[in-house]
Parts: structure tokens; sequence; C-alpha cells
């Protein structure tokens, strides 16, 4: 790990300031060289395989004090972006209106890295890609802008096939990500000129032409909060992989749905482990509305959900996978007891 | 708080050695200095070291140390606890596992300034004079390993897992306690283990 200088920001202007100080203005998030950290689940980890080389660390933990808390209200649900990802799964209100968050957050990652990791850290996690995290490797358009992609003609068995380009097909690799896009989540951001909200779908960029910009947050810019409004209590998240747990989605599913009468009202589908971001399906979703439920509307909203999948050599089984954990995650959703 | 680990008989860290190789003078300059300003040498150079004083089982342990350090290299190379072990390195095996407050965590992603002024415990802090604790008497009892080398953390695991309230049947454990990896495979013991320590701790 290289050498860099450790700081403590103990309010959110602190924070912004030591952050944005070390910025130049158009270096990408990914690269800048003042980093936030918060469970340090991601970046120091990254820092060790020397993918992430930042020459300043700022500890925003002690933010905490004003950002973590977990406030479920009547109609909406406001989750600050410091609260650990264990508190959130285990919090009866988000278990018993929101069992998509409850359990996308319970079903990722371990028992200590959940205790670690912060809700806003979780969504800006990077991928887990093993070219782009090896740098043995030189050719990785998200590492090295403009040096290719090894991964294309590589081992792309976990690799995306929806949200993919010509330059990168590494998975986003979240799952409490899907559960916020499904919801229409809205994220709270706190930068140099004061607060600014923007919806949960507009946070991550899809690769294209430059895969080294993930997001469309700034840097000194922080995360501060979450919110979503009205409650979901027949919501799932499905995940399938290699292990029964402690393992990263081979394909994965965030249904929530608003069922009168045998008739959906609303629905709501986001799909992990198969797309380079969180990833709405929003072809399923119309397919679903205003029908009666049965397997074949789950069958036909699967088809839609990957109706623009590209697989390549390795990585193709996930659309088949995928359209299964769809229409299972459906039914799941439809048939479960609130 | 008083400084411990110049007491420790046998400990090695970066702090005893200085004070034997370069004299005992030089401690108390470095010590003055440190209390005005902890991290003011790391403020301006980031290869210089920082001086931090982290809670370990009980004691407050004064340390002098590269911002890079985790906290489980503050444990083995500067204070001398070997017991939380060293597997990947990157917060993937668990064996490295420790509690900082009433949470586990992995030491090896943990930065050792990031945890400063909270109370670490770790494997050495677990038994009473004597008396093991419960869930290593347990491991003992149920023969919940073979090797033994992720066993420290799996018994820090087990403890915060027993009292999350996550160790009520065999699926629990097993969900709750899959970031603790066996490469001996002894997890059927380790689940009977984690059963048969839980009643007791539980208990208080």
């Amino acid at each position: 790990m290289r050498p860099f200088l450790y700081q403590r920001a103990t309010d959110p202007d602190m924070a912004v300031q030591a952050l944005s100080a070390a910025a130049a203005a158009n270096n990408p998030l990914t690269h800048a060289s003042a980093q936030p950290l918060a469970g340090g689940t991601t970046l120091i980890d990254l820092m060790k395989l020397d993918v992430m080389r930042p020459t300043a660390i700022v500890d925003i933990n002690p933010l905490a004090r004003g950002w973590s808390a977990i406030e479920p209200g009547r109609d909406n649900l406001r989750l600050g972006a410091l609260a650990r990802m264990s508190d959130v799964a285990a919090h009866d209100e988000i278990q018993r209106n929101y069992p998509v968050i409850a359990n996308s957050l319970k079903l990722a990652a371990s028992a200590q890295l959940r205790n670690m990791a912060t809700l806003g850290g979780n969504v800006m996690q990077r991928t887990r890609c093993s070219y782009f995290r090896d740098v043995s490797y030189e050719n990785c358009n998200k590492r090295n802008p403009g040096s290719g992609c090894a991964a294309m003609d590589g081992v792309n068995r976990m690799h995306a096939v929806l949200g993919v380009s010509d330059q990168c097909i590494a998975t986003y690799p979240g799952d409490f990500a899907q559960a916020l896009i499904a919801l229409d989540a809205t994220v709270e951001i706190t930068g140099r000129s004061g607060s600014r909200s923007l919806p949960f779908a507009e946070l991550h960029k899809a690769p294209g032409n430059s895969p080294d910009i993930e997001t469309t947050l700034q840097p000194g810019e922080l995360i501060s909060a979450f919110t979503v409004s009205g409650r979901w209590p027949r919501s799932v998240y499905l995940k399938a992989r290699d292990r029964q747990s402690y393992e990263f989605a081979l394909s994965s599913a965030a249904i929530a749905l608003d069922v009168q009468d045998g008739t959906i009202r609303d629905a709501r589908v986001a799909l992990g482990g198969v797309a380079t971001i969180p990833w709405r399906a929003r072809e399923a979703e119309a397919l679903l509305k205003g029908q009666k439920f049965d397997d074949g509307l789950a069958q036909r909203a699967a088809d839609a959900a990957f109706a623009d999948a590209r697989g390549r050599r390795h990585n193709s089984f996930k659309i088949a996978l995928g359209k299964c954990v769809v229409a299972r995650a459906l039914q799941q959703a439809v048939t479960m007891e609130i | 708080m008083p400084d411990n680990s110049s007491s420790r008989p046998s400990g090695f860290d970066r702090r005893s050695f200085m004070a034997g190789a370069a004299g005992s003078a030089l401690v108390p300059i470095t010590a003055r200095a440190a209390a005005q300003d902890p991290r003011a040498p790391a403020a301006q150079d980031p290869s210089m070291p920082v001086d931090v004083t982290l809670h370990v089982n009980g004691k407050d342990r004064r340390l002098r140390i590269d911002a890079r350090t985790t906290v489980l290299d503050a444990l083995r190379e500067h204070m001398g606890l070997t017991g939380s072990k060293k597997g990947c390195d990157h917060g993937q095996c668990g064996a490295c596992t420790v509690l900082i407050g009433d949470r586990r965590v992995v030491s090896c992603l943990t930065l050792a300034l990031a945890a400063e002024g909270q109370e670490i415990t770790t494997i050495e802090g677990l038994a009473t004079d004597d008396r093991l604790h419960p869930m290593q008497q347990a491991f003992v009892d149920n023969d919940a390993f073979q090797c033994g080398y992720c066993t420290p953390g799996q018994i820090m695991s087990a403890v915060a897992c027993v009292r999350e309230g996550h160790a009520g049947s065999e699926a629990d454990i097993r969900e709750y306690m899959s970031g603790n990896i066996c490469r001996c495979a002894a997890y059927p013991n380790i689940v009977a283990a984690v059963k048969q320590a839980a009643p007791e701790i539980m208990k208080g």
C-alpha cells in the first residue's frame, strides 16, 4: 500500500473541504487523490491491491453521529449514509415494510463486513472483475483508461450481460443498490455548494466509452442519506450464487409489487449480478402492470427483462439463469403473506 | 491513561524496541510531542510515523506506527498479540476477526488510526484469569478445529454471533458464521460448539 495522509473529519464541512482540496476539477472520483473512508471494506482492500492509490484518506466515521439514523416514517423511509449494513438489515420496521431492502443487505457479504460497511460505501463499491482487481493486467479501461479490456476475451463467467459496452463488461457487484433503484430511491448529497439530491437511478453511469467514470458524484461530494417514498411490504430480494452464503450474485432480482384484488397495480423489477450498473427492468414492469399474475406472465416479464442481454463466451448462462431468478422472485412476491 | 506496553515482560513492540535501542531519554520526548498534537507529523508528510493509542483487552497501548498499519498488523507486529491470524489479509477469510466495541469486524481491513478511542477485544482478552471463555471451552469440547489457524477468528466471530441473537438454529449459525472460512472443514464441529456455548453466553 502506498503512503497516505490520514485525516479525521469531525463535521461534514471539514470532510468536503479535505476531499475537495486534493481534487482536480476534471478528475473522475475513482481516481481522486483524496478518498473518504467509511467502513473501508472496499477502499482498504483495493489500496492493498494497488488498484486505488489515494494520497489522502479522510475518515468520515465521526460524521455517523448525524448521518447514520434509520428513520422509517409513516409514508417514507430515510436511511443515513453512514448507517451500517447490519443495523439496517436487523431493523424490525425495515424487515416488515421494506423486506427487499433488509434482505438485499442481509444476503450480502459476511456478518463482519456488514458490521463495518456503510450504506453509502456499499452503493459506491467497485466491481469484482478479476482483471480490474489484478494490476498485473495492463489492459483495463476502468483502471487505465484507453488500455483495452482483458475480460472481453478472457475468463468472463462473472461478467455482465446488460449495460455492457465494447470498452467494459465489469459487473456492478452490489445487492442493496438493486433495492434502491427498484423503489425509486433518492440520494442526498453534500458538497462544496451545499446539498443536492438526485434519483438513485442517476447515480451510476454505464461504462460506455469511459468505464473509469462510474458515478455522477464529483470529488468532494459525499452521499449523506437515501430516501424512499411509500411502503413496500410485498417485496423480495432473491439472489443466486455459487455458494449458499457469503458470495456475490451470479444473478439477483429485487422485486416490489402492489397487488390489489389479484391485479398488479404497480411493479418494480431490478436486476443484480448481470449488469454493469444497478439495473431497472422497466420493460418487465410494463408487462406486469394491470395484469393478473400467473406463471406465463412471470415468464414473459423475465424474457422482457433480458431481451437486450448480450452474453460472451463464459457468461451466457446468466441470461437463462437470470430469467429463472426473475420469474421465481415474482412468484415469491405475489404469494408472500403480508 | 497509563501506558501499559512497557510493563509487558515479553511484549515486543516498536515503542519498547526504540526505548531499548535508542535509550530511554527518547521516549518521554516523543511522548510529550505526541500529547500536544498526535497527528502533527502525518499532516505534513505521509511517510512519517503517527502516534496512536489503542484500547486493547482493557489496556491502553500507545504506539508509533505507519498510517497504513491495520488493526491486525498493530496487534501482531506492534503489540505481540499474535492470536489474531492473518489469512487472506483482504477481508475474505475471517481469521483476523476481533471485536471493536461489541461488533465483530475483520481487523485486516480496519486502519489502526480509525480504531482509536474504541475498545478492541482479541482472542487474548476472552478468558478470565485461568478460566476459558465458554466459547473457547466449547471449541475444545467439540473438537471444533484441526490445524487451528482459523480458530481465534472463529471463536471471536462465534461470541458475537451468539450475542447478536443469530445462534438460534443450526441454519442461522451456518449463515451468520459464513464469514469465517475453515479449510480443514471443521464446520459441523464448529456449529456444535456454538450451539453448546450459546445458552451459557446468553445467560451472561
